[in-house]
């Protein structure tokens, strides 16, 4: 369980994350999404307490994370798997951290099997370690002592497909073991597939938030047609929030029935009528993306 | 489906309305009885034992070994006869273990920012006046135990060397010498873990190490030899100098309040501020 209640923080004047309230259920895993430097970070370093709040709370299991009495056995940590020691074997630096817990340091080469590290991988050096094996180290780290809550900061980073299902798959078997799963990325078809629940930031803000079979829903209807314009126009005439998805793409806020409706009404003939799924999510989150990206993002994308 | 919310609409407890069979059917873990605190004594001997298993550490004990060996040797084979005494045999140690083990104490500290590892230990651990404690408690502890194995094997050079040389084995050590020796080798221990605290960053730190432990007394030292006014307020204000005297067996009381007041100056105020600084700096 995590609760997050109206945190904000600061840095010189800026709101990095501003009056975000959200919660991470057990059983469930719950998804942190948000482009680039949008606060998701920040957000979970507060959480660990490795920054301090400017205002509002964060609690695990009920606790401030720094009045917990060995944090490790309770909440397992991963906020950046290239923050590892490089001079150290990943074995010892799994020692290290069984050590810190208490626990036998036969836990560390369990959890190394766990992973699916070789033993030859594990006495080798961290610096020669690709991304994709620090992640799994960084995960065997927050796996070490079995906690009941998972905060992974961006863990699929660096992995390969195969190894990306893996992650999948062991977080699915964590919530349903009735563990609390909170993970964060800034690519939505990533936690689309393995999240029950969503929050969505954006420069500091929540955006979004609530179970993925909501968000999804609240889509609308996506409607193609050669003269897009002149159906738009109709379709706002009835008072329907319509958004523009490339050349002759539009997605109405409202269900295709009614859509259709309209489209017949205004005499506008149509290429393409259905419910928008997850493109509304997306779409969201390309504007929210092209807002804070470099560069522009081309429109239509999320169709 | 009828939606007409648009997609930056809010809700404000996650999927309390929305279907949820996951959270039914998944069996909720008992809550667990919270374990046990960590306690101190495990802090420290995890940070012993982070001093040696990195490459830098088993190098770093690797090398203050081979020269203490080494100057052992030198010493048998170079010095006169006459010098083959404990003294000569415990400082030819003593030096590489003196110069070499603070960075050992500074990397301690300063590894938890350049490598990063500091991610998970503070997370581990989310008290970082407890990590650091355990590291200068741990720097403390190397510090003694350095001093303790150079003064051994001083000894058995001492007696390997004049037995070799054919003199009388000459001991002439007391209790007071000693004292001031572990003493001293604290001290620099300290030296080392303050300048990591303060500069949190392993080359900055080395290069400030070295600064501080050599460039330093030779300007100072420049300084007075110039300069009147200087001379006298020397070992005020400079820490080598004021530590001079604890190499050579014995203190007045002005040496003490030299030590003392070049001590706060170097030592205890910047460490003061470093242990501030840790308490504040974001770990990246």
């Amino acid at each position: 369980m995590i609760d997050v209640t109206a945190l904000t923080r600061t840095y010189d004047g800026h709101r990095a994350v501003d009056a975000v309230t959200f919660a991470a259920r057990p059983g469930r895993v719950t998804g942190f999404l948000g482009p680039n430097g949008a606060g998701k970070s920040t957000t979970m370093r507060v959480l660990v307490g490795l920054t301090p709040a400017t205002s509002g709370s964060a609690t695990v299991l009920g606790r401030r994370y720094a009045d917990l009495p060995n944090p490790g056995r309770e909440v397992g940590v991963l906020l950046d798997a290239s923050a590892q020691h490089a001079g150290r074997t990943g074995l010892e630096t799994l020692r290290i951290a069984a050590r810190t817990m208490g626990l036998p340091l036969g836990r560390a080469d369990e959890m190394v099997e766990r992973v699916s590290l070789t033993g030859t991988e594990a006495g080798r050096r961290v610096k020669n370690y690709s991304l994709g094996m620090r992640q799994r180290l960084g995960i065997a780290t927050a796996l070490l002592g079995d906690p009941e809550v998972l905060v992974l900061d961006e863990p699929a980073n660096g992995l390969d497909p195969a190894g990306i299902r893996w992650m999948r798959d062991l977080l699915r078997d964590f919530a349903d073991d009735g563990g609390t799963v909170l993970l964060s990325s800034h690519l939505l078809h990533e936690i689309e597939v393995v999240a029950d629940d969503l929050v969505v930031i954006g420069r500091g803000r929540i955006v979004a938030q609530g179970s993925k079979a909501e968000l999804l829903a609240a889509a609308g209807t996506l409607v193609r047609s050669p003269a897009a314009a002149a159906l738009a126009r109709a379709l706002e005439a009835e008072g329907v929030h319509v958004a523009t998805v490339g050349p002759d793409g539009l997605r109405a806020e409202a269900d295709p029935d009614l859509v259709g409706r309209v489209a017949l009404a205004a005499g506008t003939p149509l290429t393409e009528l259905r419910a928008a799924d997850g493109a509304g999510l997306e779409e969201m989150f390309l504007e929210l993306t092209a807002d804070t990206a470099r560069e522009s993002t081309p429109e239509g994308v999320a169709a | 489906m009828s939606t007409t919310t648009t997609s930056t609409t809010t809700s404000t407890t996650a999927g309390t309305t929305g279907p949820a069979p996951t959270a039914s059917v998944a069996p909720t873990r008992t809550r667990r009885p919270a374990p046990a605190p960590i306690p101190f004594t495990r802090l420290l001997q995890v940070e012993l034992t982070k001093m040696f298993d990195t490459r830098s550490g088993r190098w770093l004990t690797v090398s203050v070994a081979a020269t203490a060996l080494v100057a052992t040797v030198a010493v048998i084979l170079v010095a006169p006869d006459a010098s083959l005494t404990y003294d000569t045999f415990g400082s030819a140690v003593g030096v590489p273990i003196a110069v070499l083990l603070p960075v050992l104490a500074l990397l301690s500290v300063t590894s938890e920012y350049t490598q990063r590892s500091g991610l998970t230990t503070f997370t581990l651990v989310p008290h970082r006046g407890r990590v650091v404690r355990a590291k200068l408690a741990a720097s403390v502890l190397v510090g003694l135990v350095g001093i303790a194995v150079a003064l051994g094997t001083g000894a058995v050079g001492n007696l390997v060397g004049s037995s070799v040389a054919g003199v009388d084995t000459v001991w002439a050590v007391s209790a007071g010498q000693v004292a001031c020796l572990f003493l001293a080798n604290v001290l620099n221990m300290l030296v080392g873990f303050m300048l990591g605290v303060l500069i949190r960053n392993s080359p900055g730190a080395i290069v400030a190490y070295f600064v501080y432990s050599f460039v330093l007394p030779t300007l100072t030292l420049a300084l007075a030899a110039y300069q009147d006014w200087f001379a006298d307020l020397h070992p005020w204000v400079d820490f080598s100098v004021a530590q001079g005297p604890l190499y050579e067996g014995g203190l007045s009381a002005t040496e003490w309040a030299h030590l003392a007041v070049a001590g706060s100056l170097w030592l205890v105020l910047p460490l003061a501020v470093g242990l501030w600084l840790v308490g504040r700096s974001e770990v990246k």
